[in-house]
């Protein structure tokens, strides 16, 4: 069962970690954390006319959270604050229902974490970036 | 001198459960929880079955005998800490009693007061001081540690001042393992004219506590760590401070006499014990004692050390991981209870351990409620094993095979 959770497309969005890295001055930053395991995801964006331009994130987490961030730090750029949330929701879903409904761009790399879908004590480190994303979201000036 | 932990996990039904993907079940994670052995599901059974009723109030035959498997466990728990049963006061484990000291004796507390715990506390015993802080305005000090997760005595004098009114530190660390020097806890507190509470919950499962020869004012313990129920636990207090104690809750069982405008507080330890109590709970938790008092605990100690310098080894023997794989907590196996964390760099503790779950292995990895802790030693969190009577070589053969497995995949 954890073979197919720490499956190849996962340890590679972790390790390749997209989008890792502060940015400076960014439009808005958020820090998210786990009270589970006390994990922590920064995340910075830069928005223009309501679309994302750049995204920064600061990772300490698991292997599912790095590669959660580095799934954002591959798609995020260009969606809007709206289609964020849709990709949590579907995310959400995908994990308590086994639902798999996710838009593309997100759809491949979203489907990789359909494994953790039986440890919901895991939900929320794939969870934790899109919690940080959408609270800097919420909190910019756009 | 041998010990026959087969035996004694064949004591244990939890093992005739097979763990993930049919494994046999290695749990490492009696830090956490201990496994119940079938004295304690049988007690708790039969009390359910044959004495289930609420305590104290009703005189039918079912009440008196509740009545009676209450306060016999309040006498075991007294024996178990050679305290007066009249100084033991059931609580739902050992943060409502931590709790209970903070909102109760901290009432006598006055601003500028302090009260010093120390950085390797669990959130129970910090959390509740913080929040008595906010409310009262007393000063939260807190005894540094040492590299090895100790309780670093040489800061003692200077941290552990005039103001001090009170000084709450672990007996057993939840994290290191470590022991701590109690003695020298109770004389610098002592010295200042503070009292003293021990944090139990991971001594409690070792043996009797002598909480007169501690010199200490109160300990609190929680039954699930030592084979007993969840949802019981205990704060013993000295009687004479408990006397001077307001309640905590208030409610049934705790009073002497309500009018509409007045309320007469019973005596300690009825006083602290507002609603019904958990009495199945409280009887388990007496079955439990039975159960470890009927242990030979020099032997468990040997085979629990012995199985201890199995880990420590083992973990400095460990290759892979991004930098050097260590120990967190004293290295040696002097004054230190069997509980072993350790850090991989490059592998997240969550990681590790869901892997490990796939060769059945409960492991325990995190921040184990002591963040304050891992900031100090700039860590994100740590990797578990604890042990009990019940743990044996396969468990330990398992865990390394696990630690193989997840540092070739994680890192």
């Amino acid at each position: 069962m954890n073979d197919a959770l720490y499956h190849k497309a996962v340890m590679r969005m972790a390790a390749t970690s997209k989008g890792a890295g502060g940015l400076e001055n960014p439009d808005a930053s958020a820090t998210a954390d786990n009270p589970l395991c006390g994990d922590r995801v920064t995340m910075d964006v830069r928005i223009a006319d309501g679309v994302i331009t750049e995204i920064g994130h600061k990772v300490r987490g698991c292997v599912l959270c790095q590669a959660s961030a580095s799934t954002i730090g591959v798609h995020a750029v260009g969606q809007r604050p709206g289609d964020v949330k849709r990709v949590r929701g579907r995310i959400l879903g995908m994990l308590n229902n086994g639902a798999d409904e996710t838009p593309e761009p997100w759809t491949e790399d979203v489907s990789a974490f359909a494994p953790v879908a039986p440890h919901k004590s895991r939900h929320q480190c794939v969870l934790l970036p899109f919690d940080a994303l959408i609270e800097a979201l919420d909190g910019a000036k756009t | 001198m041998t010990f026959d932990s087969a035996a004694i996990r064949g004591q244990f039904p939890i093992f005739q459960v097979a763990a993930t993907g049919g494994s046999e079940l290695h749990y490492l994670d009696s830090a956490a929880t201990a496994q119940t052995p079938n004295a304690v599901i049988e007690a708790v059974r039969f009390h359910d079955a044959s004495a289930r009723g609420n305590i104290k109030r009703g005189v039918h035959f079912m009440a008196e005998r509740a009545t009676e498997a209450y306060e016999g466990a309040r006498e075991k728990v007294a024996g178990y800490l050679n305290a007066s049963p009249s100084e033991i006061v059931f609580t739902s484990g050992t943060t409502a009693a931590i709790n209970l000291v903070a909102a109760s004796f901290g009432q006598g507390l006055s601003p500028g007061d302090e009260v010093v715990v120390s950085v390797l506390e669990h959130h129970s015993n910090i959390v509740p001081w913080q929040m008595l802080r906010d409310r009262a305005g007393i000063i939260l000090k807190y005894l540094a540690v040492t590299g090895d997760g100790r309780l670093d005595l040489d800061a003692l004098e200077a941290t552990v001042t005039d103001k001090c009114r009170l000084v709450a530190v672990t007996h057993v660390s939840n994290v290191t393992g470590a022991l701590t020097n109690v003695a020298a806890i109770v004389k610098a507190a002592r010295a200042v004219g503070a009292k003293v509470l021990l944090d139990g919950a991971q001594r409690a499962a070792h043996g009797p506590i002598d909480v007169a020869a501690l010199g200490v004012d109160f300990y609190a313990m929680s039954a699930h760590k030592m084979f007993g129920p969840s949802g019981v636990g205990v704060l013993w207090g000295r009687a004479e401070l408990l006397a001077d104690m307001p309640p905590f809750l208030g409610g049934g069982e705790m009073i002497r006499s309500v009018t509409k405008d007045v309320t007469t507080f019973a005596d300690p330890p009825a006083r602290f014990e507002a609603g019904t109590p958990p009495i199945a709970q409280a009887v388990g938790m007496s079955a439990a004692i039975d159960w470890i008092n009927g242990l030979n605990h020099a032997a468990v100690t040997t085979h629990l050390t012995r199985l201890s310098e199995r880990i420590l080894n083992g973990i400095a023997d460990l290759s892979g991981g991004n930098g050097a794989i260590r120990v967190v907590g004293p290295q040696g196996l002097q004054e230190r209870f069997p509980v072993i964390s350790f850090d991989i760099p490059g592998a997240h503790p969550h990681d590790i351990c869901q892997i490990l779950d796939s060769h059945g292995v409960a492991l325990r990895g995190g921040h184990h409620c002591a963040q304050v802790f891992m900031e100090a030693m700039e860590l994100g969190g740590t990797s578990r094993a604890s042990l009990g009577p019940y743990s044996d070589d396969s468990d330990v053969d398992a865990l390394f095979t696990g630690l193989e497995d997840a540092i070739s995949r994680l890192t």
